[in-house]
């Protein structure tokens, strides 16, 4: 275990190992699909073939004479929702289109569309089940991109739909929203030199390797139990009830181990169909989706259409910048374009630009958040844009972004000026990593660089220390531990009381067992509920003091904890150890159990910077990454190998967005990748090490300077990859992926051979 | 939409016994042809640490050694088990003791989300007993069938590579 780095803290800082860990390497850890319970059933979800259609009937007669079937349910099954838009949490809602998408009513959206499911005494039976369920379809035509979808006199998925600016009139266009500042016109005028490009960016998956699943059990009395893998366990209680038309207090979710969510594990799918297929057998009944089904019927992160026009002055300072971007939706409203939107000029301070976002429906699965919803696409855009720029300046990309960079007291898009943040810094440590200041040699390779925002979140989380009867801790949280953060959770408790970080034992628990913890995502959990966890831990040692207190006949504020030992201030008594004090708690006034409430404010923001070097086949296309470094800005790092976990996991995932990753549909809107095979991941063939820069500029708004650090680190290496494309070969790439197809289409286009090499040679 | 009240004997495939070796032990167990030896491992013997990605055999969650030789476990069949001597990842530890690639898996914070680990470390298993001395290309070409979503595979190809240094210790 290595010395903590930093001063006056003991444990934080440190690498110790997660708790959990060895329930994890010995195959005993439980995930969602490990759940058994006695006369469980098994499900299976009969999906639409078509992208759009109209659903005429649906006939289950022959599946429900099946031997072993035993029940069939469909949106019938369902209350009906309102068509309304409310607020859960920190996200809109439309109940409506919520039940439609667990089960579609009255049309099919996409391929794959959940359209009846099926409880069966083997998944053997449940899948022949699905076969013999008649659905009679009248196909539509689908509409399968934000540029069909926005034509006048396009094809309409909803037919209630409508938004402001088109008054009464049926629409796909579910949003239109607008940012401004100053004065564009005058801006793109003091410019001496302006880029204008076009970008598209393809839907994209987050890949995680566990699919989702369910156990769901309903109790004669009305009771009833989830069990499944979710960042959410909360949201699963109240988007379900929502979905079953059941009060919140009836359902209780009961988080497992989870296998990798990245956002699309925040909401619902196969959660409230286990406990209506439960409540109609009397049995408990797991559903767990394949791959396909995954890939097909989850919610991945939009594809995008988005135009940049930027300016600058011959010195280097960017003067106006005007950003137009159409996010796909999938079949119901909520892409991800108004983060889009707000993160795209986020690092820069720019007095004059105008923001347009379009959230558009399409027929394809309805989004789910995908780290730094909607962050990724925007980057590519302005981050290949701003290194077009500073090469028209001759200036340095990194110098060039420091010059125009954000910092403290820079205004933002909307809300107050920053506080505190660490973009500078992050772009600096790139600036004199060993890997930039290294040289960059030989044919067909060239080397990028790309920076990246992400808000991060706060939200409500709560947190229960307990100190039991030997002076060890329990830290309790309903936050889904998804990278390492219980081991955080368990060095925050540590660090407070002064206890060997093997003294602390953090758990997750189920939704009746701790006050609200919102979902597991926006890189809220070490922020957040690390906040939560900090105040009840001081909670705890509060109340310790008041204990010693008691024994000694002081004061409590004449009482100190220190390093695990209580101590009279006055040293008139001899220090006692929190052991020594557990042993008498219940002569002193019963159990320790600190505890806190937070809705967390101070959310510091995170930015990132990558630096890729690539070397590119001229004959077929394929990019081979050489080496990759990112710095990121954590605020404080609690658990330094974890943090660079997240650095290295979020830039893998944008390296697999940069070269490989992306939905192809047929002319026919059928999803034609729907495997690992085809829709093809990051192996680690396909990547060097990842080196990673923690740099520490700390959050003013936490008590230890945390920011969260588990999404910037995506969002810059589609940019950092385009631009070391044009270092290698001259040419700017504005589509992703940046596969072998797409790069040599655009050598040939751009005339290989010598061009190539000379550009290399540069 | 509506309940069976068909209780009626299923047309589910007559079972067939398979006798084989698992973790070292003999082992008998029923199952249909249809099943694969993953479905036997996690539903009929109650196995869960083998994992279930894709079962199409991309993601390698569910690797198994099948003597000696990583096989993903959902592209074999249970019957095919029959006389086979099969290693899953509850088999590696020795009682309380961990395996050296267990404990640097979690020594050298390998794992996030912990889904693929167990598939990783059969695999890197196989890759040792074999080639105790690996390059790291030849970790990186070993360890190619088992997809990480989370890791970028940075510490899990340090923690194989460290084994293999502290072995020639």
């Amino acid at each position: 275990m290595a010395e903590s780095t930093n001063g006056h803290y003991k444990v934080i800082g440190t690498r110790p190992i997660r708790h959990d860990g060895v329930d994890k390497v010995i195959g005993r850890a439980k995930y969602g699909a490990d759940y058994a319970f006695p006369g469980m059933l098994f499900g299976k979800v009969l999906r639409s073939p078509h992208a759009h259609a109209i659903i005429r009937s649906i006939n289950a007669e022959k599946a429900l004479k099946l031997p072993g079937v035993k029940a069939v349910v469909t949106s019938a099954d369902l209350p009906e929702a309102e068509d309304k838009t409310e607020q859960v949490g920190e996200a809109a809602l439309n109940p409506r289109h919520l039940s439609m998408n667990i089960l579609a009513r009255g049309k099919a959206l996409y391929d794959g569309h959940a359209v009846a499911a099926v409880a069966a005494t083997s998944p053997h039976i449940a899948e022949e089940a699905l076969r013999l369920i008649e659905v009679d379809y009248e196909v539509l035509p689908p509409v399968m991109t934000v540029e069909e979808a926005m034509k006048p006199g396009a094809e309409i998925l909803l037919p209630n739909l409508r938004n402001k600016e088109e008054g009464d009139n049926p629409t796909n266009v579910a949003q239109h929203l607008q940012f401004k500042r100053g004065d564009l016109e005058a801006g793109f005028r003091a410019a001496d030199f302006i880029v204008e490009r076009e970008f598209h960016t393809a839907m994209v998956h987050q890949g995680y390797i566990e699919p989702h699943n369910a156990v769901g059990i309903w109790n004669a009395d009305g009771q009833g139990t989830i069990y499944c893998s979710t960042q959410g366990p909360f949201e699963v209680r109240s988007l379900s009830a929502q979905v079953l038309g059941v009060p919140v207090g009836k359902i209780k979710v009961v988080p497992a181990e989870i296998g990798g969510g990245f956002g699309g594990k925040t909401t619902i799918y196969l959660e409230p169909l286990s406990l209506l297929l439960s409540r109609h057998t009397g049995r408990p009944v797991k559903l767990v989706m394949t791959r396909s089904e995954v890939l097909r019927a989850s919610g991945p992160t939009s594809g995008s259409t988005i135009k940049i026009k930027a300016g600058c002055t011959r010195d280097g300072r960017i003067t106006a910048a005007q950003c137009w971007l159409a996010y796909e939706a999938g079949a119901f409203p909520g892409s991800p374009v108004g983060a889009g939107a707000m993160t795209i000029l986020a690092p820069y301070a720019i007095e004059n630009l105008l923001v347009d976002g379009y959230d558009v429906v399409v027929n394809r699965p309805k989004t789910a958040a995908y780290r730094a919803p909607g962050a990724t696409n925007a980057a590519f855009a302005i981050e290949t844009v701003i290194d077009e720029l500073a090469e028209k300046c001759g200036i340095d990309p990194l110098d060039f972004r420091v010059m125009n960079g954000s910092k403290e007291g820079t205004a933002q898009l909307i809300g107050p000026p920053y506080r505190r943040i660490g973009y500078i810094e992050t772009v600096e440590a790139i600036k004199n990593s060993p890997h930039y200041k290294s040289p960059l040699t030989g044919p067909n390779r060239g080397r990028g660089v790309a920076t990246g925002f992400w808000f991060n979140a706060g939200m409500q989380s709560s947190a229960v220390v307990n100190i039991h009867s030997d002076g060890t801790a329990s830290v309790v949280t309903g936050s889904p531990d998804i990278g390492g953060s219980r081991a955080s959770m368990a060095m925050i408790t540590a660090e407070v009381l002064g206890l060997p970080i093997t003294d602390v034992r953090p758990l997750v628990t189920d939704t009746d067992s701790i006050g609200q913890c919102d979902v597991t995502g926006g890189s809220r959990v070490t922020f957040a509920t690390g906040t939560a966890v900090y105040e009840a831990a001081q909670d705890a040692a509060r109340q310790l003091r008041e204990r010693a207190a008691r024994v000694w006949e002081k004061k409590p504020e004449d009482v100190e904890l220190r390093d695990g030992m209580l101590h009279a201030k006055d040293a008139s008594v001899a220090p006692m150890s929190i052991k020594q004090l557990a042993g008498r708690l219940a002569r002193t006034g019963g159990p320790v159990s600190g505890r806190a409430s937070v809705n967390a404010r101070g959310v510091g923001p995170a930015f990132a910077a990558t630096c890729v070097d690539i070397e590119i086949d001229p004959d077929t296309g394929k990019i081979q990454i050489l080496r990759c470094t990112v710095a990121q800005d954590a605020g404080k790092a609690i658990h330094p190998s974890y943090v660079e976990g997240q650095l290295q996991g979020g830039t893998a995932q944008g390296l697999g967005w940069a070269l490989n990753e992306e939905y192809v549909y047929d002319t026919e809107g059928h999803l034609r990748n729907t495997g690992f095979l085809d829709y093809r991941i990051p192996t680690c063939l396909d990547l060097p090490m990842i080196e990673t820069i923690v740099v520490e500029v700390p959050n003013p708004g936490h008590p230890l300077g945390v920011r969260g650090v588990g999404e910037v680190s995506i969002v810059p290496p589609p940019a950092a990859v385009a631009n070391a494309i044009y270092r290698a070969t001259g040419i700017r790439m504005t589509e992703l992926p940046m596969s072998p197809p797409r790069v040599l289409k655009a050598i040939l286009k751009h005339g290989r051979g010598q061009e190539v090499q000379s550009a290399a040679a540069r | 939409m509506a309940v069976s009240k068909n209780h009626k004997k299923t047309s589910a495939p007559k079972k067939v016994k398979v006798e084989t070796t698992i973790n070292g032990e003999a082992t008998e167990f029923l199952c249909e042809p249809r099943q694969s030896l993953l479905e036997v491992l996690r539903d009929v013997l109650e196995m869960t640490g083998s994992k279930e990605g894709c079962l199409t055999g991309d993601c390698g969650a569910c690797t198994v050694l099948v003597d000696g030789r990583p096989v993903c476990s959902c592209l074999m069949l249970g019957v095919e088990a029959q006389d086979k001597n099969i290693t899953s990842v509850e088999g590696l530890a020795v009682g309380a003791k961990l395996h050296p690639l267990q404990q640097k898996f979690l020594e050298d914070a390998s794992l996030q989300c912990g889904v693929c680990t167990p598939g990783f470390l059969m695999s890197a298993k196989a890759l040792l007993d074999k080639n105790p001395n690996p390059t790291e290309a030849e970790v990186r070409y070993a360890l190619a069938g088992n997809l990480c979503r989370c890791t970028g595979y940075d510490k899990i190809v340090h923690a194989v590579l460290d084994v293999a240094q502290e072995g020639r210790r």
